[in-house]
């Protein structure tokens, strides 16, 4: 068995990508603080935020159409900054796809390597190996104008892939596609970004689509970087409850940290409810405020209190959001506080017989929930 | 949606177009006519048309606006795509509002003031005037017009198209050259045409403008008609509308082309 890989978790590992405490201001804004990141090589890393969080920002001085006004971009060591974009070892994937409208799709991957000046029978032989990897062959002689949206899509990768960069920056490169499309795309994508070894930095505010596609993801607010992990910890282990209210859905309840015993601590969260039982590597001390982020599959709901749940609450179902495949309670309890437990509809969810204003118990296990302090 | 006209929509149109046609007709019609006499028709002929290519007068003039034509649509079009460029980029630049309004403001002044001014402006420098002083004032309005196709091609230009040639290896100045300039040339095409087309037909600032020796078609079809109508100027006329429509048609293709892309 090959082990995961992960060289993030390897000290003596090498970064491809180092970004050493980057400040980029536009007049009084400052739209990236302080912020430092190693990206490695082979990596699929994800940079996801809300929109002014400022990843195109630092997407962009990662390609050098800006350059940052405080600290240094390394790539293999190197600093970056006075190379132009034309010279780096960086591509992009513009959101617009920005497409040569005025050349075939087979010149518009070829446009990259003239302009290196790469022999003619090395530029024709790279292009038909890339729009065969993509699947762009029979469109070769096509205008932009007459592609349909994925067809454009994988001509801007094509096109910035041909140049064999180092780092490729994708802008959010599926924003454009409809759904199911998207979905199809981002395992297109990672197919090929296995089949070529080369790294990719995505940035996008879809967090269905990092988590699906990365290795590992940052997560910015406001300039910094909130969280840097793989999607399993982002999802599962949160450093913060904004980390958490943004990926994925989450319920979270505040209260004061009491007794700590067997490798966890209570919580009150309620008066006259009994203290909730929370597993966590970190113990602060009792009276500290803390929140318990629960995320609502990890919750069950029934009519009776169950008999051997670490923690449950009992409330009044709120709404019931049926999706098909799960369906999700929004179970009220007694001080107005909302906890959303989800249940998978492997039976028909109408035979489970639970419906508006029922008195109902939700429980979870005592290490279902992350204890945040932040 | 039914594709015929109602007998309202068929008459409505053909008085409007007679209204606006009917007297162009009749002079392209009568500059086939033999007699020497505008108004009486005697007979099919080509004779005047022969007669006016043996005219130095007219061919001299008609050589004067050629020239015009070309030099001024050419300038007025280059600075006015560069005027273009730089307002549409310029899009965070202080008083840029002003300034395109400045630049647009000709387009709506009367003739005779931009002609009077431009007058005003070449005897206060001591400009002798002839052909160069027309040229000049030429580009002046001609360049208002380009710079407003242009721009509204610019417009929809998405801006990251360079930074994307830029980032497959161009240095701005090639991405402009590789890629903006391509893209935008049925733009730059359609407002050269529209340049020469008004430089061709200007009357009234070419003769605010003109000197001794510099007499344009235009001018000399109307100093001639002060004598009165001659056939030969009926021929004159017809051709001119031919070049001008000619002129405008594929001024307006090159536009549509610009707009389908």
């Amino acid at each position: 068995m090959t082990p995961p890989f992960a060289p993030w978790a390897d000290p003596d590992a090498k970064p491809l990508i180092e970004i050493r405490n980057v400040t980029k201001r536009f007049g009084a804004f400052e739209a990236v603080r302080d912020l430092s990141l190693a990206i490695h090589e082979r990596e699929f890393f994800a940079i996801l935020g809300p929109s002014g969080c400022g990843k195109t920002t630092l997407m962009r001085m990662l390609a050098g159409f800006e350059t940052p006004s405080e600290g240094e971009i390394l790539l293999d060591g190197q600093d970056l900054s006075p190379i132009p974009p034309a010279k780096r070892p960086v591509n992009m994937m513009f959101q617009s796809y920005a497409l040569f409208p005025h050349l075939t799709v087979e010149k518009n991957i070829a446009f990259g390597l003239k302009r290196e000046g790469t022999p003619k029978a090395e530029i024709a032989e790279r292009v038909t190996d890339i729009m065969r990897l993509v699947q762009l062959t029979d469109f070769a002689r096509r205008k932009p104008d007459q592609l349909s949206g994925g067809q454009r899509q994988r001509v801007a990768l094509a096109r910035a892939l041909v140049k064999r960069p180092r780092l490729l920056l994708l802008d959010e490169p599926l924003g454009a596609l409809d759904k199911k499309l998207r979905q199809e795309t981002q395992f297109e994508l990672m197919g090929i970004q296995e089949t070529l070894g080369t790294t990719f930095v995505i940035v996008t505010h879809d967090q269905e689509e990092a988590m699906t596609v990365s290795s590992r993801i940052a997560v910015m607010r406001a300039g910094e970087l909130a969280q840097v992990a793989t999607p399993t910890d982002l999802y599962e282990r949160p450093d913060t409850r904004f980390v958490a209210d943004f990926i994925g859905e989450v319920t979270i309840l505040d209260g004061i940290v009491t007794a700590a015993s067997r490798g966890g601590v209570g919580l009150s969260v309620m008066e006259g409810a009994p203290d909730l039982r929370i597993i966590t590597p970190h113990t602060p001390p009792a009276g500290t405020q803390a929140w318990l982020a629960l995320r609502p599959e990890k919750v069950s709901i029934s009519r009776e209190r169950p008999a051997d749940a670490d923690n449950a609450l009992a409330g009044k179902v709120l709404d019931i959001a049926y999706l098909g495949n799960i369906s999700t309670y929004h179970v009220a309890l007694p001080d107005g506080s909302i906890i959303k437990a989800q249940e998978s509809n492997r039976q028909r969810a109408d035979r489970r017989g639970i419906t508006w204003e029922d008195p109902v118990w939700v429980a979870w296990e005592e290490d279902a929930g992350v204890l945040l302090l932040a | 949606m039914t594709n015929r006209f109602s007998w309202f929509n068929a008459t409505s149109l053909t008085l409007g177009m007679a209204f606006l046609y009917l007297p162009i007709l009749i002079l392209v019609i009568y500059s086939f006519n033999e007699s020497k006499l505008v108004t009486v028709w005697g007979g099919f002929s080509t004779k005047w048309y022969g007669e006016l290519f043996r005219n130095e007068a007219f061919l001299s003039a008609a050589w004067v606006t050629l020239r015009v034509g070309l030099i001024s649509a050419t300038v007025a079009t280059l600075l006015g795509t560069l005027a273009a460029y730089a307002l549409v980029r310029a899009g965070m630049l202080k008083g840029r509002t002003l300034f395109s309004g400045m630049i647009y403001a000709p387009l709506v002044m009367p003739e005779v003031i931009t002609g009077l001014s431009l007058l005003l402006l070449f005897i206060s420098i001591g400009m002798d005037r002839g052909i160069t002083t027309i040229i000049l004032a030429h580009i002046t309005f001609g360049m208002c017009f380009a710079s407003v196709v242009v721009s509204s091609r610019l417009v929809a230009f998405d801006a990251s198209l360079e930074e994307a040639a830029c980032d497959l290896g161009c240095t701005p100045v090639q991405a402009f050259f590789s890629v903006t300039l391509p893209v935008i040339a049925p733009a730059i095409v359609a407002a050269w045409l529209l340049a020469f087309t008004l430089s061709l037909d200007d009357l009234v600032i070419a003769s605010f403008t003109s000197g001794p020796g510099a007499t344009t078609l235009p001018m000399k079809i109307y100093s001639q008609v002060r004598l009165g109508v001659t056939p030969e100027i009926n021929a004159l006329s017809t051709l001119l509308i031919g070049f001008v429509s000619i002129g405008v048609i594929l001024a307006s293709l090159a536009g549509k082309r610009a707009a389908v892309e």
